[in-house]
């Protein structure tokens, strides 16, 4: 039998299906038509969002709330450079997803096409590769490198560009290959002779620390950290996008560290003698001042990629490696390496950690005027903390962080390296999408939800009953807060006093539209909306000028908090 | 912590953007690049890019894992941690009137370079040379006047094996 020869387009549809492709988020146009029109022979559902950034910032949800690659598409020039932001967002986030873009026809590239932008040029430093498929022969493999690449290593997005003449054009396919890549070899595996260093120091630390962050939850490793917790007793601190890796309602449990970090996670980094840093980056956010980061502390780091570890901060016991593999080996090293003849006396630190928990714990006072953070402890409460959140920018973001506290890991998906206001709602129809049962609920400002806004019409098309609750202080809150704090209050440009009527605009899209404006409707509003089948914004008009604390003021060292 | 030069030899993937990826790695992240030379090997799909760089241990440190995460990206050798042969060639358009042009020949021939090109009023000399000496070469012709000059930037390999 000769072999099968397919079209590029359907050579996409074959891949995508055996990668296991079911769901795509994307927007049609001229140079991907022929993609769409194959699309519509197979049986991949295809949610057609309202701007290509939706559809990666869908995609990149789908991603963090299945653990599986997200895929979309966008046509040539705008639509592909509208993709920009939500490829650098799961960049940053290092989320997998594969971007299909269509591009002009090889025999024009260059020279200025109507519609052609040089896509593969613009995201090099924002995708973890990409490629521009200009032989049809190439695209097969092309494709199947990209899922690969994708998921692998230390994820990231894949951009894959698509001339129109080349979808067109024919090629043997030859399905599924081993893909080899010769310049392309993370190390997973860790080096067991420092993991068993690292053994010696944990049974012999006085005051240890787990500092934990997205990579732990990325490799699938949250089960072998809390094992490790639980087992040492050793008090657990999580960064934004490692948040859901250990139980959030767990005595351990320290809350999150820097710059709106609780107060005990940052004193526990600063006195700690041991810091095991497991898929961290350290993050400035997160640092503060790094000559005064963890001063005490030998610090231990585990991350599969090697350009993380020296990088902001020097440590001790480097380990490269999957967060997973490396900790789930270290507990089992732990269980069989006998400790020192007298263990060391960590009764101190246990009531250190104590005391910072009970003087300084994460409050507000719920008087007249709704509080913010009163809205995110009752839907956390209303909801037994199992929802999955998703967040815009800013204030809003760091309130949902502190004050819903995530028990599992893809829990909580928030743009965290990038901060990417208008991330939450198409984040939240991507998870929606990834998990058509569970609660999905956007945490919104009321500036970032207009970023993105056109996505309630996705929502409502697709039936997806995603919750959104705007906390409105008709401010940029965040930035507003730095301006109450070290610009003298000169309120330049933050101010949001033309807001839509977020009720109507709800009403408008088809969706469910409910306001509280005083504490007492707080509950009945969050109640009736959450229980609604259907796409449903609610509304609460909250405290303006209410700040998020406590706060490290950048540059600062992070025992340096304001804490009213 | 010092800043310090270092010879980079960087194989990659012979691959369209693979330059662009490199370059644009090292602008991005704000790393020097003092020179840089590209060229095909005598392996089909790869080539060899020569880059000098200053930078200080840190720095020189995460440079090389950058470099390392690019996929294109075969091995990257920090040639001046160990023992190498270096050279550059540079072509150098001299002011050579009848007054100074058997000088000129004379120090051409005192550094064992070559004139490969000359005119009424200029002499154009080809260098092979190690940067130092190159460098020594340069400043004593200055004062007779360099036209034009043009160089390869660094090659270098490992001594031995
Ligand atoms: C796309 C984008 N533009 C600008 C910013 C800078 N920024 C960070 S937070 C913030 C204010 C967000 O306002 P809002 O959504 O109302 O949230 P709040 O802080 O009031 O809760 C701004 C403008 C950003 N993070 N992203
Ligand atoms: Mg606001």
């Amino acid at each position: 039998m000769s072999a099968k020869e397919l079209t590029g387009t359907q050579i996409l549809m074959k891949v995508l299906k055996e990668e296991g492709v079911d769901t795509i988020f994307g927007y049609p146009g001229g140079a991907v038509i022929d993609i769409y029109d194959e699309l519509a022979n197979t049986d991949i559902k295809h949610l057609l969002v309202r701007h290509e950034q939706g559809a990666v910032h869908a995609a990149d949800g789908f991603a963090r709330a299945s653990g599986r690659t997200g895929v979309c598409f966008a046509t040539s020039g705008p639509g592909a450079t509208n993709t920009v932001t939500g490829i650098a967002t799961a960049y940053l986030d290092s989320i997998p997803i594969v971007i299909i873009t269509g591009q002009v026809p090889t025999q024009l590239i260059g020279n200025d096409a109507f519609q052609e932008v040089d896509i593969v040029g613009i995201t090099r430093p924002c995708t973890k590769h990409n490629y521009l498929v200009k032989d049809i022969n190439s695209l097969e493999r092309i494709l199947r490198e990209a899922f690969f690449l994708a998921r692998t290593g230390r994820p990231g997005p894949i951009l894959v560009d698509i001339p129109k003449n080349i979808q067109t054009m024919k090629a043997t396919f030859n399905g599924p290959q081993e893909i080899v890549l010769k310049t392309y070899k993370p190390t997973y595996k860790p080096n067991v002779k420092q993991l068993s260093k690292v053994a010696g120091l944990i049974k012999n630390a006085k005051r240890p620390l787990i500092f934990s962050g997205g990579g732990a939850v990325l490799s699938g490793g949250s089960e072998a950290l809390t094992k490790l917790a639980k087992t040492m007793n050793i008090p657990v601190t999580s960064t934004l996008m490692g948040l859901g890796g250990f139980p959030g309602t767990d005595d351990l449990w320290l809350g999150m560290p820097g710059m709106h970090g609780t107060f005990r996670a940052n004193m526990a980094i600063s006195q700690c003698d041991l810091m095991l840093a497991i898929g961290v980056r350290f993050d400035d956010r997160v640092t503060g001042r790094t000559d005064d980061f963890a001063p005490n502390a030998t610090i231990v780091q585990i991350d599969i990629d090697p350009t993380s570890i020296h990088k902001n901060i020097e440590v001790a016991v480097p380990i490269v490696g999957d967060c997973k593999i490396a900790v789930e080996k270290l507990n089992e090293l732990l269980a069989k390496e006998e400790g020192p003849e007298e263990a060391p006396d960590r009764s101190e630190w246990a009531n250190k950690i104590k005391t910072w928990k009970e003087t300084c714990p994460l409050a507000y006072d719920q008087k007249d005027i709704i509080k913010p953070q009163y809205v995110v402890d009752t839907f956390f409460k209303m909801t037994k903390g199992e929802a999955i959140v998703t967040t815009e920018v800013g204030q809003n973001q760091m309130w949902a962080a502190q004050y819903y506290h995530f028990n599992r890991p893809n829990q909580f998906i928030t743009s965290g390296g990038l901060g990417t206001m208008g991330f939450g709602l198409p984040a939240a129809i991507g998870a929606q999408m990834a998990c058509p049962d569970a609660l999905v609920v956007d945490v919104a400002g009321d500036g970032s939800i207009q970023m993105n806004i056109q996505e309630m019409a996705t929502a409502v098309q697709y039936n997806l009953p995603i919750k959104i609750i705007i906390l409105n202080n008709r401010y940029l809150g965040m930035v507003r807060q730095w301006q109450d704090l070290f610009f003298d209050k000169r309120y330049s440009s933050t101010t949001l006093d033309h807001n839509p009527d977020f009720v109507k605009l709800a009403e408008a899209f088809g969706a469910k539209g409910l306001r509280a404006t005083k504490p007492e409707e707080v509950e009945s509003v969050l109640k009736e909306g959450l229980e609604y089948k259907g796409t449903v914004i609610m509304e609460f008009v909250v405290d303006r000028e209410e700040n998020v604390y406590p706060m490290v003021p950048a540059g600062k060292a992070i025992t340096d908090m304001l804490l009213v | 912590m010092s800043e310090k030069r270092h010879i980079l030899s960087i194989q990659v993937d012979n691959e369209p953007g693979v330059l662009s990826r490199i370059v644009g790695l090292f602008s991005g992240r704000g790393y020097n690049i003092d020179s840089l030379n590209v060229a095909a090997t005598n392996e089909p799909h790869i080539s060899r890019i020569t880059m000098v760089t200053t930078a200080d241990t840190a720095i020189m440190e995460q440079i090389k894992k950058q470099l390392h995460k690019l996929i294109n990206v075969a091995t990257v050798h920090d040639l001046t941690e160990s023992d190498y042969v270096q050279r550059e060639l540079a072509l150098i358009k001299i002011h050579a009137k009848m007054d100074n042009r058997s000088e000129l020949i004379n120090i051409v021939n005192i550094f064992r370079y070559k004139i490969v090109d000359v005119g009424p009023d200029h002499v154009t000399i080809q260098a092979t040379a190690t940067e130092d000496k190159l460098k020594a070469f340069i400043e004593l012709v200055t004062p007779m006047g360099i036209k034009e000059i043009v160089r390869t930037g660094s090659i270098a390999l490992y001594r031995g094996n």
